[in-house]
């Protein structure tokens, strides 16, 4: 299998197979907290997807080249690196696209605190390709940034589909809000273990 | 008075998970073991408690516009203390835990406690915060953890509890399991609440 199959595989793993929010438990906090409107679910995705990405990228390029030999620092390191990022994008989105700062702009802050970004920065610098022994490179690390973001984005959006037409339903008191969307998580993460075992 | 009152606080009427609604992704992951949910349990706590403490002593010469960036640093200066000092001593339960440990760092509770209480309160009171949330967080990890386990193992920290011809409801210790027994869990201290 070339290059181009192996990126097919890695997008099919992150997005269904190894669902951020579904299967690894990261990024919850937004999952339950933004998605009781598709618009404002779509704009916390596009801003993961974002985020994610940039920092999937120079986090390979800080733990590569800067952290050699002062591992214990990764933490530290990688936290700093995300918030400034978020602060940095903040800023530069708000001065040259204020269109795009208007819809993005409130979720920005709450990123920095979204585990899903730190967990894909740790989990790219364990991750193996697909024959066990490469560890990522650049290009796979940036793409799984990526991918994992349209992984979070996906399932967000069909939250927030769910929860609208939920604000409709006649629930017994005690169900409303909190329990119930966790137990929807449930039943969805059980629709997503269908995927698992796929062999590609 | 106002010590003990900051400590019992965290435990049962502001409960970080079940009523603050705070900290979900190490919940749902570790609760799958009760031994899982008393280590990560603890583990926040000793952050919490240590986080608290500094913040609260530096307070004063903080800028307020970068207060947060030097809180994150605080905590996760404790955050790879303790990572580092689980792996030299508890090098099974730093397995188990994975990355979660490192994730003690965004979460909410923590960097909630710092902005809500301790950069406000002075050292004695945020310690005593610190550790009456943290309890509260190894109490409710530890509810879950119990229900996950019995039923999807049959066995509570490692001890056979339920006869061995019971049948294991593996999906309980799966993900699907986690959130649908939060989900009951809330129902219920909802029901609870009403009643009272």
């Amino acid at each position: 299998m070339g290059y181009l199959g192996e990126i097919f595989v890695m997008a099919i793993t992150a997005i269904f197979i190894q669902n951020f929010v579904l299967s690894r438990f990261l990024g919850l906090c937004p999952y339950l907290g933004v998605s009781k409107k598709i618009d404002s679910a779509f704009g916390m995705g596009m801003a993961v997807i974002f985020v994610m990405t940039l920092t999937s990228s120079i986090t390979y390029l800080i733990n590569r080249y800067l952290l050699t030999g002062m591992m214990y620092l990764q933490t530290i390191a990688f936290i700093l690196t995300i918030a400034a990022l978020v602060q940095f994008v903040e800023m530069v989105i708000q001065k040259k696209a204020p269109a795009l700062y208007k819809s993005l702009g409130v979720y920005l802050p709450l990123i920095t605190t979204n585990c899903a970004v730190l967990g894909v920065a740790i989990l790219n610098t364990t991750a193996l390709r697909q024959d066990g022994i490469t560890p990522y490179n650049f290009l796979d690390s940036t793409l799984n940034g990526f991918f994992s973001g349209v992984g979070f984005t996906v399932v967000l959006l069909a939250m927030a589909g769910i929860r609208m037409r939920l604000e409709l339903v006649n629930l017994p008191k005690s169900m409303k809000g909190m329990p119930i969307a966790l137990i929807l998580a449930g039943i969805m993460a059980l629709a997503f273990y269908g995927f698992m075992g796929f062999k590609i | 008075m106002k010590f003990f009152s900051e400590l019992t606080k965290g435990i049962i009427k502001e409960n970080p998970i079940f009523v603050i609604v705070l900290g979900m992704c190490p919940t749902l992951a570790v609760s799958t073991s009760v031994d899982n949910a008393l280590g990560m349990g603890l583990a926040a706590t000793f952050v919490l408690i240590c986080s608290n403490m500094m913040i609260s002593l530096i307070k004063g010469i903080v800028p307020a516009q970068i207060r947060i960036p030097i809180y994150v640093v605080v905590i996760a200066a404790f955050v790879s203390i303790i990572d580092m000092a689980m792996e030299a001593y508890l090098p099974d339960l730093h397995k188990a835990l994975g990355i979660f440990i490192p994730l003690i760092v965004v979460n909410c509770i923590i960097l909630g406690r710092a902005e809500a209480f301790a950069s406000k309160n002075n050292v004695l009171n945020s310690m005593a915060d610190g550790l009456g949330m943290g309890l509260g967080f190894t109490l409710s990890l530890t509810v879950v953890a119990t229900i996950r386990e019995i039923l999807g193992n049959g066995t509570w920290l490692k001890m056979q509890v339920l006869p061995s011809t019971y049948d294991p409801m593996l999906v309980a210790i799966l993900a699907p399991g986690a959130f649908i027994t939060l989900g009951l869990l809330m129902a219920v201290m909802n029901i609870i609440k009403e009643k009272n």
